[in-house]
Order: structure tokens, then C-alpha cells, then sequence
């Protein structure tokens, strides 16, 4: 694990970084510069980035480094793109990602999150959402008993999360992974499609169909990859969940 | 000068001079709207397109894709009968030979290239010919051998110094073909003998008799021209009546040139938006429909298609396939601010759509951020269909070249009419960097190619003094390669001087001494590794180093990091200051490119284990791309790293391929075409210079490899140049399938 000789205080100006990918153009509007965050609290049976798990893994880069490497990027995303935190969980590194975005937002660098928005309400998790111009929340699972089997936690939170984000008014992507057998039943999307209708923020529904492209990081970090006898989703399947949700 | 042909023209300075920039300027109408306008492909062209198709498939049939070629005929503007693919259905006429896809010989270049040419393809050349040519008539290649020098030798044998256009013709010249259009033949050639009036002076020295000769070369050229077109019915000595004159006109100069020359890359120039303003002024007359327009265009970019030349396989496997570099360049601003595109900039690149994608013309669009959004979306929706475009930072190139430059190949800009290029082939950077450790030994065979340096004896690589010896032996290449491209171009000159090609420029040009460098990102990254990392020193038992062990970890280039991009940026400015030490044949200004087309592979298997940890034989990186793996942070990351090699240093032209799968720039169509469009501008803002962009899934591109006969169109871009795909060798094919495909999981 690698060490940072800076005071308690001082830690938000460092962040636990896994990787950085220049160009995304799938997690959120227009081109992103997209921070994947080391670090997760959840254990998604279904993980594509279980790498990223380990809160000692990664490496601590600056803040001042990681915004210059941003400003970098501006000619690109300033037009219709942005930032986009992922990872990992983000909001487990939440006092960097007040400082980041602070600086971001006084570039008028449009600023996204990733999360699964299973983090408590705390002051530090409102005040950063309020410096974020979207949320891309992925509901893991709608029925709680399948979601702990799912991912190993309740969904109360990220429910929770979600209703937060209506009442604040702060636009939200909602997602979910469409895993053949788990997230996929008529039923669980039936369910869903209530939930999502008692918000009024969601700009937008994504199904990610599951792929195992995740499954060697799995094997190569020498854990079991339960999910191994699971298919790929089709975007047959994906048209079908859209269809079931109305979208 | 005064003819009825320009009724309705703007008058100007063209009128009284050669000025097809003042022509364009006065007449041309800017389009700032969408694609919506355009014609689809008439009937007429879609029946003789597919004449042409099944022509292809002969050709692909027969034994190295040589259809039939015409071993007698000596080629020249003027030597073949006019040759038609189907009469009836041709809009625009012209073939090489009297046969389409009939490969012509042009022996001036060297007879035993065509000799092994023909013999590759179970033919032989005529007993006369060769008679001629081995007897009687010296030529380019005979000239350069008999002047070279021991030390140019051994740097081209050793590949040190690669792909010299000592046996071929070095092409990169592109006629100012619109003037034939313009101006008909006659006023050229009385501006050429006024020119020789300027040349009649009391002191004939060496030069000024070089220059008269070739000014006569260049009015036997244009008569020539004149004589060609006659033979297909049309009169060329005066200016074209309309638009489809003009376009045929115009095609007969380039046909000219590909009759002339066999040329490394024979582009056509800047020339659609010229013909707009000829088929602007026949619509506004109504004396043609918008699918009559498509229809010229299409016949003509079919002609483009068609053009073919004589070569041997190796010269294949070195450029990867047949290239030809029609290269049109398309759009760009003008430097009043008003947007080149024309309509007319829609038609050529909607010959992809109307045709079906091809690497043929090379079409190049000039990109800058304040094209009008409709032509930038158009393109990019094209390129993300085709991969058949490629891009150049049209908002640089405008400061120094103005606005009425052309691109020759993928990435060498020049002033149309005003300038041409002495093209260099490229040095191979890795390989010196290994020289300068071995002093002068070769890493593969232990030959002692340079005079005697003293060798790196240590055990563990230090950074200054590999520096040190590195800029000594740069210094020793330049010099070396300045010497060959010298003789080189003296005896092209002598032996086989483009005069209808030069017939087509002012007489006063600016010339460049195009050099170029291969391997840049592997010296970086082996520079890196010195620097950052510990490199120890594998030797056999003659003392030659030849392995490295690299212990830790180093930047590497393409990640947007400036502890190896600015070596790489020093690297090139270095090497350019060396070449610019020796002086150049005809006082030509030296430029250097950073492009290596597909021949990254070729270079890499002459070039021994290097520091960075490549193996033996392994492809460098394409023109200026990071080697394949070696960039970790995304695409944006690699442009970055790229953009920063300095266009002063590199004038000639900075190479960047760029692969990616649709689902990796965006979820939708739409989504698509406005990433693409933001990653361009971005791009260029960055003053990034070149880049080709492919678009394709790598399980297609696999598929295609085993099933070439199901992708006959497949076209991808490789470093300034879109080749079928299935006509690559199963190794380039691997190596477009390795090359860092951007796509994320």
C-alpha cells in the first residue's frame, strides 16, 4: 500500500486513482474526460472493474495534478462534454471531489458522477451535489433482497439517494446493468418503472447490457467469477427492458 | 487576354496572369448548408460502375493483381490510343492506355524495375525496349548509382536510410491541373516562351541553360497534352466551354502526369472547389440538373479510381498495397474568412456514398474549426461510415501556405502551382540510436557501417552519454542522407524530369528537400527508459550490444506525459537542425514529416532489440503514433502527446492514426457524428497536424481477414492512406488488428 506523508486535513487535496481514460463518450453527454476513483464498498457479483475494489490499490495523485492534466482536455470536452468521476465508488473519496469540482465549476467544466449512490446523506455528500451537474446512478437492483444477493448491500440508500437528488432538483441518468437471470424479469422492471416514476429529475433510462469482458480481471486478481455461466445481454434483451419501462 | 469561354466570370488579375487563386476568390460561392441537395448515382453511372466492378475482380484474379499490362509502348503523355472502359456510357474520357486497368511501362525511371515488374507478372518486356534502354538510353536509377558514394551504400543496405526514389519515381509533385481548364493550352505555353524571353540573358550559365532546357521539355509536354486529348475528340488549345469541359479538361492534365510518371504519389490537388464555380455557372444558366453534376463527378472520380502503375512486389509490400495518392484536398478557409467549401465539396466525398467507399482518390479534408457545421458533420457521418477520409489542421498550414495549397500523399502541403517537393523517403531514427551505441556497428548483422565511433562500453545505459553519441551519430545520417537525396534528385531531374507536371507551374518555385524520420515514438520511449528507468546492456561475444533488459518502469509516449513527449519533441528538432547543416540540390529548403505509412512494418524488421524493450523485427508505430500498447490513458491522451510535435520542425507533415470502434465514440448516430466533430476541433486546437480516423469493429477487421472475398470495399485508413484492407499481407493486416484499436470496456 502506498503511503501519503500529509496531515488528515491535507488528504483532500490527494485522491486514490485507478486509471484515467481521455476519451469517453459513453459516460455522460459529449466527449469526457473520465476519473476512475480506486476504492469500492460494494461486491457486484457482475463487476467489470473488480480491480478497483481494493481501498489500498491505486495510486495518489494530486489534486493540482489531476485538475492541469483536466485543463489539458479542454479544447475537447468544453463544447458538449465534461468530467466524469467513476470508478470504484467517487463518493468514498468525497472531500477531493468538493475541491475538484470547485475548481472544475469555475472553469464552467461541466462535472458528472458515476455512483451507485449507496453513501449516507452526510454534509459533505450535499455539498458536492450541489457542484455536480449530473448524476449517473445505477440502481443495481429495485428488489432489496435480490440487491444484497446481488451486489451485498441493501438498495435503501441508493433509494434514498435517488429521492434526494428528485428533491434537489439535480439531473440524473438512471442506470442498470441488465444481467440475464438477475436484473432482467418482467416483474423486477415493472417495479423499477414505478420507482423511477415518482421522480421527476431523470433526464434519461440507460440498460448496460452485461458483457463478461470483466471476468479475466477477476481470474487474474485469483478470485471466483460466480456469474461465469452467465450470458452476454443482447441488445434484443436490452429493446425488451426498454419496451417493459415505456422507453 | 479575352475569351467568350469566361462570359460570366468575375474579371481580375487571372485574366491578365496565370492566377487560378485570384479566379477562385472572385467566383466561387461558399456553401454553409447540408448534404440535403445531393443527387444519387444516375442510372448511366450505375451501369458503368458496374462495368468497372467486374473489371476489379479480373484484376484481383489475375496473378498479383496485374490485369494485363503493355510491355511495348514506351509511355509518355502522348504514346498510347485512346482507350475507353464503355464508350456510351463515359462521361469523362481518358485512360493510361488503350485499355483500362492495362498497366503502362515508363522506363525512364529504370528499366530493371520494369523488367522485374513484368517478370513478377509472368510477362516480359519488348526485346526493343529493352535494347533501347540498356544501350542506348541512360536513366534516373543507372544515373544514381553511378554517383553514389560508398558511405550512401552502406546506409541504404544496411536500411539505415530507407525507401530512397533511386529505382522508382519520387512523384509528390502535384500540376496545377485547373490551369489547363482555365486557360486552355495555348495560353500556356505562350506564357512559358515568354518565359524563356526572361531566360535569354547575356551569361548562359549552368543553371539558366538547366532551366531553358526544361522550359522547352515543358512546351513539348503541353503539346503533347494537346495532341493526347485529340486523339478522345476534344480540343484543348483553348479555355473549357463549360462544366463538363472543364472537369474532362482538367482530367486530361492529371491524365497527363499518370501517363508521364510513376510517380511515388501522384495527387491531384485542390481542385473541387475550382470546379464549382463552373457548375454553378451551368445551373444558374439551367443548362444542367444537380444529377447531371453528380453524374460528371462521379465519372470522374471513377477515372481517379482507375489509375494504375507498374510495380514489383517488394515496392507493394514497402507502401502496403497500390497506392497511387490521389490525394484531393477539400474545403479549408480562405483568408478573408469566407469558408472554401462548395457544394462542390459535397459531390467529391459524396462519390463514396454514390461509388461505394474506396482508397482511391485519396480525399483529404482541410479542417478547420470554423468550417461551416454542416460540412463538418457530413464528413464526419462519412467518416464513420467509410474510414475513407483523412484530416489536416487546415488553421496551421494557412499561416504559411496561405490559402490555395494542395496536399501531395497524405501529409506533404504545398502552394499549388508554386511549389514542389524533392521527396526524401526517411531515416531510420531507431536504428541510429542503436548505431550510436554500437558505434556504427549493425545490431543485426555486426557490420561496421558508419567510419568507427567509439562504442557504449558500460554495463548499464547512462542518459547523457547515449545523448551525446546519439546526437553524433544524427549528425553522421543527415549528412549521409542529404549526400543520396542530392544525387538522387540531380539525375530524376536529368533523366526523367516531370515536364507536363512542371509545365503546370510558375517557373520561379519554392522547392523543398523533403526528409522524413521513421521510429520517432520508439527512440522516445528508449530514451525514456534510459532516463527514468535502469537499462542494462545485453552483449554477444564480439562486444555487440544486442538486447536490453529494462529494470522499472518509464513514460512512455502517447500519454499525454512531457517527460517523454518533449524527448520526442527534441529528437526532431535535433535531427532537423542537422539536415539543415548540409546544403541541398537547387538550394532546396530542407522539411522533414513524421510518416511512415504501413512501411512501419518493413522498418521494424530490419531494426534490431531497442531499450524501450521492443523485440527484434517488431513494427515501429505508424508516421507519429505511440507504439501499439504503449498508450494507457485514451485516445485524447495520444493526440495530445502527438500535437506537440512541433510543425516548424516538421513541415512536412506529422502523421496520426486513429482506429476506434462505433460503439466507442458514442452511443448513437448522432452522438457519434458530434464527438467526432468536438474531437477534431479539439484536435487541431491542440495544433495537431494530420490525422486519419477509422471507425471499424476489430471482429469485422478479423473477419475480412479470413474472409477477404466478403470485403472487397473494406477500406481503412494507415497513417495518411486508406488501403483495401484485403489487399494488405497478413502481417500489416495483424498489425492494423494490434495497433491500438480504442475501445473501451
Amino acid at each position: 500500500m502506498e503511503t501519503l506523508n500529509v496531515s488528515e486535513e491535507d488528504l483532500k487535496y490527494y485522491a486514490k486513482v485507478h486509471s484515467v481514460e481521455s476519451f469517453g463518450a459513453v459516460d455522460g453527454p459529449g466527449i469526457r474526460y473520465v476519473l476512475f476513483l480506486q476504492g469500492c464498498h460494494l461486491q457486484c457479483k457482475y463487476c467489470h472493474n473488480r480491480d478497483t475494489w481494493d481501498m489500498n490499490g491505486g495510486k495518489y495523485k494530486s489534486l493540482d495534478d489531476i485538475y492541469d492534466s483536466i485543463l489539458r482536455y479542454k479544447n475537447y470536452i468544453v463544447p458538449n462534454g465534461g468530467v466524469t468521476v467513476s470508478g470504484g465508488e467517487p463518493l468514498l473519496q468525497v472531500k477531493f471531489l468538493i475541491e475538484l469540482f470547485t475548481k472544475l465549476k469555475k472553469q464552467k467544466i461541466h462535472t458528472c458522477i458515476d455512483t451507485s449512490g449507496m453513501v449516507s446523506l452526510t454534509d459533505d455528500i450535499k455539498k458536492v451535489l450541489k457542484l455536480t451537474d449530473l448524476v449517473l446512478l445505477d440502481i443495481k437492483h429495485i428488489d432489496d433482497e435480490k440487491c444484497k444477493d446481488l451486489v451485498g448491500r441493501s438498495n435503501k440508500l441508493e433509494l434514498e439517494f435517488a429521492k434526494y437528488l428528485s428533491d434537489n432538483n439535480i439531473p440524473v441518468w438512471i442506470r442498470q446493468v441488465l444481467i440475464p437471470g438477475y436484473t432482467d424479469s418482467e416483474e423486477d422492471l415493472l417495479k423499477l418503472k414505478d420507482f423511477l416514476s415518482t421522480l421527476n429529475n431523470v433526464k434519461k433510462v440507460e440498460f448496460l447490457p452485461y458483457h463478461s469482458m470483466g471476468e479475466f480481471k477477476w481470474k487474474e486478481l485469483g478470485f471466483k467469477y460466480e456469474l461465469e455461466d452467465v450470458r452476454d445481454a443482447t441488445s434484443e434483451d436490452v429493446d425488451r427492458a426498454k419496451r417493459t419501462l415505456g422507453i | 487576354m479575352k475569351f467568350e469561354q469566361w462570359n460570366g466570370f468575375e474579371k481580375g488579375d487571372w485574366q491578365d496572369e496565370i492566377n487560378v487563386r485570384d479566379f477562385i476568390q472572385r467566383n466561387y460561392t461558399p456553401y454553409e448548408g447540408d448534404s440535403s441537395f445531393l443527387a444519387g448515382p444516375t442510372d448511366k453511372t450505375k451501369k458503368l460502375w458496374d462495368e468497372v466492378l467486374e473489371l476489379y475482380k479480373k484484376e484481383k484474379e489475375a496473378k498479383g493483381g496485374v490485369l494485363d499490362i503493355d510491355t511495348k509502348t514506351i509511355s509518355t503523355v502522348n504514346s498510347h490510343e485512346a482507350g475507353y472502359i464503355d464508350k456510351d456510357l463515359e462521361e469523362i474520357v481518358g485512360l493510361q492506355t488503350d485499355k483500362p486497368l492495362k498497366r503502362a511501362i515508363m522506363p525512364f525511371g529504370g528499366i530493371r524495375i520494369v523488367e522485374k515488374s513484368c517478370e513478377a507478372y509472368d510477362r516480359k518486356v519488348d526485346d526493343e525496349v529493352e535494347e533501347i534502354f540498356h544501350k542506348y538510353r541512360k536513366t534516373h536509377n543507372d544515373g544514381v548509382f553511378s554517383v553514389y558514394t560508398p558511405d550512401i551504400r552502406a546506409a541504404r543496405s544496411s536500411h539505415l536510410i530507407t525507401g530512397l526514389p533511386d529505382g522508382y519515381g519520387r512523384g509528390r509533385i502535384i500540376g496545377d491541373y485547373r490551369r489547363v481548364a482555365l486557360y486552355g493550352i495555348d495560353v500556356l505555353i505562350e506564357e512559358k516562351k515568354k518565359e524563356l524571353e526572361v531566360l535569354d540573358v547575356d551569361c548562359l550559365t549552368e543553371d539558366i541553360i538547366r532551366e531553358r532546357e526544361e522550359i522547352s521539355d515543358q512546351i513539348k509536354a503541353l503539346n503533347d497534352l494537346k495532341a493526347m486529348a485529340a486523339r478522345y475528340g476534344f480540343d484543348i488549345s483553348k479555355p473549357a466551354t463549360n462544366s463538363k469541359e472543364a472537369v474532362q479538361w482538367l482530367y486530361f492534365g492529371y491524365l497527363g502526369a499518370v501517363k508521364d510518371q510513376n510517380g511515388a504519389a501522384m495527387s491531384i490537388g485542390r481542385t473541387s472547389t475550382f470546379l464549382d464555380i463552373y457548375f454553378e455557372r451551368d445551373l444558374q444558366n439551367g443548362t444542367i440538373t444537380e444529377e447531371e453534376v453528380q453524374e460528371i463527378m462521379d465519372h470522374f472520380v471513377m477515372k481517379l479510381r482507375l489509375v494504375r502503375f507498374l510495380r514489383t512486389p517488394e515496392y507493394n509490400e514497402l507502401f502496403s498495397g497500390d497506392p497511387v495518392w490521389v490525394t484531393e484536398s477539400i474545403g479549408g478557409m480562405g483568408i478573408d474568412g469566407r469558408t472554401l467549401v462548395t457544394k462542390n465539396s459535397f459531390r467529391v466525398l459524396h462519390t463514396l456514398e454514390n461509388l461505394g467507399p474506396a482508397p482511391e482518390p485519396n480525399l483529404t479534408v482541410l479542417w478547420s474549426t470554423r468550417l461551416p457545421d454542416g460540412f463538418k458533420r457530413y464528413t464526419t457521418d462519412l467518416s464513420i461510415k467509410t474510414s475513407s477520409i483523412q484530416y489536416e489542421n487546415d488553421d496551421l498550414m494557412r499561416i504559411t501556405l496561405g490559402d490555395d495549397y494542395g496536399i501531395a500523399c497524405c501529409v506533404s502541403p504545398m502552394k499549388i502551382g508554386k511549389q514542389m517537393q524533392f521527396f526524401g523517403a526517411r531515416a531510420n531514427l531507431a536504428k541510429t540510436l542503436l548505431y550510436a551505441i554500437n558505434g556504427g556497428r549493425d545490431e543485426v548483422s555486426g557490420k561496421q557501417v558508419t567510419p568507427k565511433f567509439a562504442p557504449i562500453t558500460s554495463e548499464y545505459l547512462n542518459y547523457d552519454e547515449v545523448i551525446e553519441k546519439f546526437e553524433q551519430m544524427m549528425d553522421y545520417v543527415a549528412k549521409i542522407y542529404i549526400k543520396a537525396l542530392n544525387a538522387i534528385h540531380y539525375m530524376h531531374d536529368k533523366y526523367s524530369y516531370e515536364a507536363i507536371e512542371m509545365a503546370l507551374h510558375d517557373r520561379e518555385i519554392l522547392r523543398t528537400m523533403a526528409c522524413g524520420i521513421a521510429g520517432l515514438s520508439v527512440v522516445a520511449d528508449s530514451l525514456s527508459a534510459i532516463k527514468y528507468a535502469k537499462v542494462k546492456v545485453i552483449r554477444d561475444e564480439t562486444g555487440l550490444a544486442v538486447d536490453y533488459e529494462v529494470e522499472g518502469d518509464f513514460p512512455k509516449f502517447g500519454n499525454d506525459d512531457d517527460r517523454v513527449d518533449q524527448i520526442a519533441v527534441e529528437v526532431v528538432k535535433t535531427f532537423m537542425n542537422k539536415l539543415r547543416r548540409y546544403p541541398t540540390y537547387r538550394n532546396s529548403k530542407h522539411t522533414l514529416s513524421i510518416l511512415t505509412i504501413t512501411s512501419n512494418v518493413v522498418y521494424g524488421k530490419a531494426t534490431g532489440n531497442t531499450p524501450d524493450g521492443r523485440r527484434m523485427g517488431a513494427p515501429f508505430g505508424p508516421g507519429a503514433n505511440p507504439l501499439h500498447g504503449r498508450d494507457t490513458n485514451g485516445a485524447l491522451a495520444v493526440m495530445n502527446s502527438i500535437a506537440k510535435l512541433p510543425f516548424d520542425s516538421a513541415e512536412d507533415g506529422i502523421s496520426y492514426t486513429f482506429s476506434i470502434t462505433p460503439k466507442t465514440l458514442g452511443k448513437d448516430e448522432e452522438t457519434r457524428i458530434t464527438n467526432l466533430v468536438n474531437m477534431l476541433d479539439g484536435y487541431f486546437k491542440q495544433t495537431g497536424h494530420h490525422i486519419n480516423v477509422n471507425v471499424f469493429d476489430r471482429s469485422l477487421l478479423i473477419d475480412a481477414m479470413e474472409h477477404p472475398e466478403n470485403y472487397p470495399q473494406l477500406t481503412i485508413r494507415v497513417s495518411g492512406y486508406a488501403v483495401n484492407f484485403t489487399k494488405l499481407t497478413r502481417e500489416q493486416q495483424l498489425d492494423v488488428i494490434n495497433r491500438t484499436i480504442h475501445e473501451k470496456i
